[in-house]
């Protein structure tokens, strides 16, 4: 396994529910509010914890929406450190357990 | 337009019901004198329905999810449905009285990540709150509630209604939310009770009392634009609805009955013999409400103030007509402005005929009746 493998998976503390293709999420504990595209949901959703960033871009992204793998990486790992940063979700090294709601 | 906006408009457009308003029992532990509910259990929906319902909405695409009542903390298993609710990650508001509520509870809220939990404050007068809510020691209990949740780094909104027995108390109450460190509502809307009878009526403020909290910058934002005189409308003005309800917004009752609003008695369908999904999509109850302009309204379509005024279809179903106007919204807009409605010129009237107990015929929420099947010889 790559040193760098990344690993996420959806926060407990948000809620979420898909819009026409498009993910709502908000984080309760301060109210954000996002809306996210196509692609973004596709991330969101494969989100599970165990399955590397890399292999979801490759699976989910490349496959579905036709675009370079390299540049698409780089795109999906600003945006996981985006919604990493408002606690949307969880990025590890190693792989995650699921969080549900406790 | 925010986000959150854009946001309810695409669901409005698309039909989607992205907010449910879900009632999981009419019973409650105080009896405030303005409120229009049978307290009395007539067959609420079990816990295995309710999850079952709650499976629904998620993939109907609700988003947004309301647990009210009666007071919610009066069924014991409130909290495993709460639970079930945010498994399947709904955005979850809890309305209640909060006089259950103590560390544990509060804790566990936070714990399970609500996003905002409402509680009645009729009063920052201990008597005039028990007064109204007839529990005595309701106040303390409440604001003891509250501090535990703000403890708790919850989200707190206090939901002052406004009557003629507490309404000059609500710039306390507000100043009360605020040394809490709570947010601050205020309601002067008093619905009929739910067996039509319309004494509660008579606890209404009175209409010359509203300026005064219509000139309450901290309540309306900018007074001059609130206030400010209706601009006419605009052909596509009146090509707009009234509100969400039946568009992106519905109200489930204890029993599972779908409304369109919570203050629109207009049954739609029972979830205990039809999906959810069937009843949103297929009631002609439904479709019609969904179908109603602003242009198809019988005398609002001619008034200068619908484009700004709160008109509630369902207050004015309660009155006699979906399509009709809404009296207690029409003093609202004339007190807010001081230009006579359509409503009025039509009667003749230089300001609103009072609404405090009009003896209006009305169709109240009903349990729809589950007929017995007959088993045949």
């Amino acid at each position: 396994m790559p040193e760098d493998c990344i690993y996420i998976a959806r926060s407990s503390a948000i809620a979420a529910r898909a819009l026409a293709g498009e993910m709502m999420v908000m984080n309760s504990a301060d109210s954000t509010f996002f809306t996210l595209n196509q692609v973004a949901t596709a991330i969101f959703q494969a989100a599970d914890g165990h399955t590397p960033l890399r292999e979801i871009v490759r699976n989910q992204i490349c496959e579905q929406f036709d675009v370079d793998p390299e540049q698409a990486l780089a795109d999906a790992e600003q945006f996981v450190a985006d919604l990493s940063a408002h606690g949307i979700l969880l990025v590890s090294n190693q792989p995650l357990a699921a969080e549900t709601p406790r | 337009m925010s986000l959150m906006s854009e946001v309810g408009q695409k669901a409005f457009n698309l039909g989607v019901p992205v907010a449910v308003h879900l009632d999981v029992t009419y019973r409650c532990n105080e009896r405030c004198v303005h409120c229009y509910l049978d307290h009395d259990d007539h067959g609420e929906m079990t816990t295995a329905e309710i999850k079952d319902v709650l499976d629904q909405l998620a993939e109907a695409g609700v988003f947004f999810l309301t647990f009210s009542g009666g007071e919610v903390f009066m069924r014991r298993d409130f909290f495993e449905l709460v639970e079930h609710a945010r498994r399947l990650m709904f955005n979850v508001k809890i309305k209640t009285n909060a006089v259950m509520i103590h560390e544990e509870e509060a804790r566990r809220l936070r714990e399970l990540d609500i996003d905002t939990i409402q509680i009645s404050v009729y009063s920052h007068r201990p008597e005039v709150h028990d007064a109204i809510t007839k529990l005595p020691h309701s106040f303390e209990r409440t604001l003891k509630a509250i501090r535990f949740l703000r403890e708790q780094g919850l989200r707190v909104t206090i939901a002052n209604v406004l009557m003629t027995v507490n309404s000059s108390d609500h710039l306390d109450v507000q100043k009360l939310a605020a040394e809490l460190g709570v947010h601050y509502t205020l309601d002067p809307t008093i619905t009929p009770m739910m067996d039509g009878d319309t004494s509660v009526l008579s606890l209404r403020i009175p209409g010359e009392e509203l300026p005064e909290v219509f000139r309450n910058p901290a309540l309306v934002g900018s007074q001059e634009e609130f206030c400010a005189p209706p601009k006419p409308p605009s052909a596509e003005d009146l090509e707009g609805y009234s509100c969400s309800a039946g568009h992106s917004f519905c109200y489930i009752s204890p029993y599972g009955d779908v409304f369109p609003c919570v203050q629109f008695p207009l049954p739609t369908g029972n979830i205990r013999r039809q999906k959810f999904l069937d009843i949103w999509n297929f009631s002609p109850q439904m479709k019609e409400v969904r179908s109603i302009q602003a242009k198809d309204l019988t005398v609002c379509s001619s008034c200068s103030h619908v484009t700004s005024c709160t008109r509630c279809p369902g207050l004015a179903y309660v009155e006699g007509s979906m399509r009709g106007p809404s009296t207690a919204d029409c003093e609202k807009s004339f007190y807010r402005t001081g230009v006579p409605t359509a409503n009025m010129l039509q009667q003749g009237l230089s300001k609103p005929r009072s609404v405090s107990g009009n003896g209006a015929p009305l169709i109240q929420i009903q349990p729809i009746q589950i007929q017995p099947t007959t088993a045949s010889a």
